[in-house]
C-alpha cells in the first residue's frame, strides 16, 4: 500500500465506522424495548437459590414466589424504577396479586435505601447481585416485570415501567385468558 | 384558529427553507448572483415563520385548547402557567418544534452577524443550515405535527403532563440543551462550507470558534441544568446516571470539548485542519444521533416518552444521509487540505493532540456502552447490561491523565518545548498540590483506603490544575513594567477560568461521592435526630392542597451548636390527574454541604416515618464548576479579535 492510499484509507474509516453503527441501530428499530420476547415465556420460574435483600441469613427459592403474581427486576441505579414504583405502592395496597422484587445487580445498602425510602410494596425481595437469576430469566435492564400466572408459569415479559394502562390492558387480559384457559383443559 | 395560523406558519417554513437550501446552491453553480443573495433573506424569513408556529403552540397551551391532541395528552386546566409554557416543549411534538425553533434562531444569528463573511462562504452556509431545516420540518409536518386536532369531539380537560416534569428546572433544561446540541450545527455547516471549498486556514478557524464557543457554552450549562434537575427532584441525592439520554447529552460535549482545543490549535498553527472538520462534523452527528436515541425508543430510558418506530426510521434515515454524506464529502476532499508540519513531543501540539485523543477516546467509550444493549442482542451475547459501574470504571482512567495534562497545556509552548522548562515552571505548584492532597485525607476520617486514595487523587488533580492556572495567569500578566491584569487577553481570561471550572467540578464529584453521610431513620414529629453534630427535629406534619395536587409537607429545623442554620420542608405530593406520587427533598444549600432531607413512607401503626437523612459535602462545586466553565467559554467567545472585520 503506497503512503497515499493509506492515507486515504485513514479518512475513509470514520466513514465506514458510521456505517456500522447505522447497521447496529437500525437492527434496534422497529423492535419495540418494551415488548421483547423471552425464551422463558411459557415455563415455569427458574430454579434459585438467593438471599432476601432484608435478611442475609434468609434463603429464598422458587417455591417461595406464589403465582399468579408480578416479578419486578428493579435496581437503585434505574432512573425508570423511581418512576414506576409509586403505582406499584398503590397497586400493593389494593390487594390484588403480590409483587415480588428481584433487586438486579444492586449493592445491599442500596436496593434497602431504595424501599425504605420509597416504601416497600414486595411480598419478598430477591437479592441477586451477580444478576445471575436475571441473566437465566433473560433481563435486559431494569426495569423490567414478568408475569406469572396461578401455575407459576412465566406468561408474559414486560420492558420499562409499569403502569395501570400496563395492568388493565395487558395483564389482566392475560391472566384472565390464562385461568380460562386452564380450566377448559382440566 | 390559533392551531392552524400555527400549522399554516410550519407549512410555509418548509417551503421558505427548500428555497434556502437549493436556490443559493444552484446559483453558486451556475454564477446567477441573484439566486445566491437569497439565501440571508430566506433564512429571516424561516425564523420568523417557525417563531410564529411555535409561539401558536405555546398559546394552545396557556389558553387550555384541548382540541388540540398534543395539549390535550400533556396538559391540563389546574396545570400553572408557567408548566403549561414548559409543557409546550414536554411532548415528543414540542420538543422537536422546540428543536427547529433552535436551529433557525441560529441560522437567523448566523446571517445577522456574518458581514465579515466572503458572500458566497455565507450562501453555502446558510444553505446548508437551510437543508438541515427542510429534514426536520419535513419530520414534523408529516409524523409528529403539534397542531393535530382531535375533532369533532374533544375532551373538557386534558391528562396531566408527568408531574416529573413539573419543575422549574424542567422548564430550563431543554431549551438550554437545544441551544448547545442544534447549536453544533453552525460548526457542522462552516465544516462542510470549508470541505467544498477547499479552504481551511486561520481565518475560517477564527469564523467557528465563537460559534462553537457559544454552542458548547449553552450545553454546559443545560447538562448542568438537567443534572441539578435530577438531584432534587429524583428525591435520592443522585446527579448523574449514564442514562442513555444523558449520554446522548455528553457524547457532543465531549467531542465539542475536543473540537474546542483542535480549532485553536488550526487557528494558531494551521495542523489538525482535517482532524477539526471531522471533529465539527462529529459534534453535530452525535447530536443528531442523540436526537435519534430519544425519539425512536431504541433504549429505554426515563426520558424515553415516545415510542413509535416511524419516527424512528425518519431520523435513522436522515442521520444516514446528513452525516453519510458529510463522511464521503470528508473522505474525498480531507486529503487535499491536510498538511503536516512537524511539532515536537513536548509542545503545546502534542498537548492538544493528547487532549483530542483522551476526549475521543471517551466519547467512543461512551457510545459503546450507550449502545451495548443493542450490539449485545445483535451479536447473540445474551443480555447483559453494562450500567454505572463500566462508565465510572473507563471515566476514572481517561480522564485522570486528562485533567493532570490540563494544568500543563496552558504552560507549553508551541512547536516545541523542553521537559527540564516544564518541570522547573511547575514543580512549586505541583509540590503544593501533594500537600494540599496529603492535607484532605486527614479530613477523610475513618474510610477504607481504596476510596481515601480517591478523595486524595481527585484534590490533588484539582488543586494542580488551578494552582497551575493561576500561576500562568500570573506570568502572563507580569511583564518589564510589573503586574498588569490588562495585558491578558480576553480569551486567556475565558480559558483560565473554564479550567479553573473544571477543577471545581472534579472537587465536587470527588468529595460528594466519598465525604457524604447518607442515613435512613425512623422519626415521629417531636422527636430529634442528631449526626455529625447537626441536630434535625422533626417538628410537625402539614397537609396542604394546591391546584394540581395534594401535599404533605414535613416541617424540620436543623440546628448546628444549638444555632439553627436551616428550616427544611420535604413534602410529598399526590398529582390529581394522574393520581402519582412524587418527592420534593427539603434542601439546604452552602459552600460546602447540602443539608439535604426526604420523606418516606409513614410506618405502619405509628406516628413514625421513614426519613432519608443526607449531609452531602461539596455538592455545590458540582453546579458552580459547570457555571464557571460555562462563563469561561462566554467570556472567551467575546475577544474581540472575533469581531474584527476581515483580514
Amino acid at each position: 500500500m503506497t503512503p497515499a492510499q493509506r492515507k486515504q484509507l485513514i479518512f475513509l474509516s470514520p466513514l465506514i465506522l458510521f456505517l456500522a453503527m447505522v447497521v447496529i441501530l437500525s437492527s434496534g428499530l422497529g423492535k419495540d424495548p418494551t415488548e421483547l420476547d423471552s425464551k422463558m415465556i411459557g415455563k415455569p420460574v427458574p430454579e434459585f437459590a438467593l438471599e432476601s435483600l432484608q435478611d442475609a441469613s434468609l434463603k429464598l427459592t422458587e417455591a417461595d414466589i406464589q403465582g399468579p403474581a408480578m416479578l419486578n427486576v428493579f435496581a437503585s441505579w434505574c432512573p425508570s424504577c423511581y418512576v414506576e414504583h409509586p403505582y406499584f405502592m398503590d397497586f400493593q395496597s389494593r390487594d390484588i396479586i403480590p409483587i415480588y422484587g428481584l433487586n438486579y445487580r444492586d449493592e445491599r445498602d442500596d436496593g434497602l435505601k431504595f424501599v425504605n425510602k420509597l416504601g416497600n410494596p414486595y411480598q419478598a425481595i430477591i437479592f441477586d447481585y451477580n444478576g445471575r437469576l436475571g441473566i437465566e430469566l433473560g433481563v435486559y435492564g431494569a426495569p423490567e416485570t414478568f408475569l406469572i400466572d396461578e401455575n407459576n408459569r412465566i406468561i408474559y415479559r414486560h420492558v420499562g415501567v409499569v403502569n395501570e394502562k400496563v395492568w388493565t390492558e395487558i395483564f389482566q387480559p392475560l391472566l384472565m385468558a390464562d385461568s380460562t384457559a386452564n380450566g377448559a383443559g382440566q | 384558529m390559533i392551531p392552524e395560523i400555527g400549522n399554516l406558519a410550519l407549512n410555509f417554513a418548509l417551503a421558505v427553507a427548500l428555497i434556502q437550501f437549493v436556490l443559493p446552491l444552484v446559483g453558486l453553480a451556475t454564477h446567477r448572483w441573484r439566486l445566491v443573495v437569497l439565501a440571508k433573506p430566506m433564512a429571516i424569513t424561516c425564523f420568523g415563520f417557525v417563531a410564529l408556529a411555535f409561539g401558536c403552540l405555546a398559546w394552545s397551551f396557556y389558553s387550555n385548547d384541548f382540541s388540540v391532541a398534543n395539549v390535550a395528552q400533556n396538559s391540563n386546566r389546574f396545570l400553572p402557567t408557567p408548566y403549561r409554557l414548559g409543557a409546550t416543549w414536554g411532548s415528543h411534538e414540542g420538543s422537536l418544534l422546540l428543536w427547529v425553533f433552535t436551529l433557525t434562531a441560529w441560522t437567523f444569528a448566523v446571517a445577522m452577524l456574518s458581514k465579515s463573511l466572503p458572500a458566497m462562504t455565507r450562501a453555502r452556509v446558510l444553505s446548508i443550515l437551510g437543508g438541515i431545516a427542510v429534514g426536520f420540518l419535513i419530520f414534523i409536518l408529516f409524523t409528529s405535527n403539534p397542531f393535530d386536532r382531535i375533532l369533532p369531539i374533544y375532551p373538557v380537560d386534558g391528562s396531566d403532563l408527568n408531574p416529573l416534569l413539573q419543575d422549574p428546572g424542567m422548564v430550563f433544561h431543554p431549551p438550554l440543551l437545544y441551544m448547545g446540541y442544534v447549536g453544533f450545527s453552525v460548526a457542522f455547516a462552516f465544516a462542510i462550507t470549508a470541505l467544498l471549498e477547499g479552504r481551511i486556514d486561520a481565518l475560517w478557524a477564527r469564523w467557528v470558534r465563537p460559534w462553537t464557543l457559544a454552542a458548547w457554552m449553552f450545553l454546559t450549562l443545560g447538562i448542568g441544568a438537567g443534572s441539578w434537575w435530577a438531584y432534587y427532584e429524583l428525591g435520592w441525592g443522585g446527579w448523574w446516571f449514564w442514562d442513555p439520554v444523558e449520554n446522548a447529552s455528553f457524547m457532543p460535549w465531549l467531542i465539542g470539548t475536543a473540537l474546542l482545543h483542535s480549532l485553536a490549535a488550526t487557528e494558531k498553527r494551521g495542523v489538525f485542519k482535517a482532524w477539526t472538520t471531522l471533529l465539527a462534523i462529529s459534534a453535530f452527528s452525535f447530536s443528531l444521533l442523540g436526537t435519534f436515541l430519544v425519539r425512536s425508543g431504541v433504549l429505554t430510558s426515563v426520558h424515553a416518552f415516545a415510542n413509535d418506530p416511524v419516527r424512528g426510521t425518519y431520523i435513522l434515515i436522515f442521520l444516514g444521509v446528513v452525516v453519510g454524506a458529510s463522511l464521503v464529502l470528508f473522505a474525498m476532499r480531507a486529503t487535499t487540505v491536510s498538511v503536516t508540519s512537524w511539532f515536537g513531543a513536548v509542545s503545546k501540539e502534542a498537548f492538544f493532540l493528547w487532549n483530542n485523543l483522551l476526549l475521543a477516546v471517551a466519547t467512543f467509550m461512551v457510545l459503546i456502552g450507550t449502545l451495548q444493549p443493542i450490539i449485545a442482542e445483535l451479536l447473540n451475547l445474551g443480555q447483559v447490561s453494562v450500567g454505572p459501574p463500566y462508565f465510572n470504571l473507563i471515566f476514572n482512567i481517561l480522564m485522570t491523565p486528562l485533567i493532570f495534562l490540563v494544568a500543563l497545556g496552558p504552560v507549553v509552548r508551541w512547536r516545541e518545548y523542553d521537559l527540564a522548562s516544564l518541570l522547573s515552571h511547575s514543580k512549586l505548584a505541583l509540590a503544593a498540590a501533594l500537600l494540599i492532597a496529603v492535607a484532605s485525607t486527614f479530613f477523610s476520617g475513618d474510610m477504607p483506603l481504596i476510596d481515601n486514595a480517591q478523595v486524595a487523587l481527585g484534590v490533588f488533580l484539582a488543586a494542580w490544575v488551578i494552582l497551575m492556572q493561576l500561576k500562568n495567569w500570573y506570568q502572563q500578566a507580569s511583564g518589564p513594567s510589573g503586574f498588569n491584569a490588562k495585558r491578558v487577553k480576553t480569551s486567556y481570561y475565558g480559558m483560565i477560568i473554564a479550567h479553573i471550572g473544571l477543577a471545581v467540578t472534579v472537587v465536587g464529584v470527588v468529595l460528594s461521592s466519598h465525604w457524604s453521610v447518607e442515613k435512613v431513620i425512623r422519626l415521629a414529629p417531636g422527636q430529634v435526630y442528631e449526626i455529625n453534630g447537626y441536630t434535625f427535629s422533626f417538628n410537625a406534619i402539614n397537609n396542604y392542597s394546591a391546584s394540581n395536587y395534594d401535599a404533605i409537607q414535613g416541617q424540620f429545623k436543623i440546628a448546628q451548636d444549638g444555632e439553627v442554620v436551616a428550616e427544611l420542608t420535604p413534602e410529598k405530593r399526590r398529582y390529581h390527574a394522574s393520581g402519582q406520587w412524587m418527592t420534593e427533598a427539603g434542601i439546604d444549600s452552602n459552600f460546602t454541604r447540602d443539608l439535604y432531607v426526604s420523606m418516606g413512607e409513614q410506618l405502619e401503626n405509628s406516628d413514625d416515618w421513614a426519613i432519608r437523612v443526607y449531609i452531602k459535602a461539596f455538592v455545590f462545586w458540582l453546579w458552580l464548576g459547570c457555571i464557571m466553565m460555562a462563563t469561561g467559554g462566554l467570556i472567551a467567545m467575546l475577544d474581540k479579535r472575533y469581531r474584527k472585520v476581515r483580514v
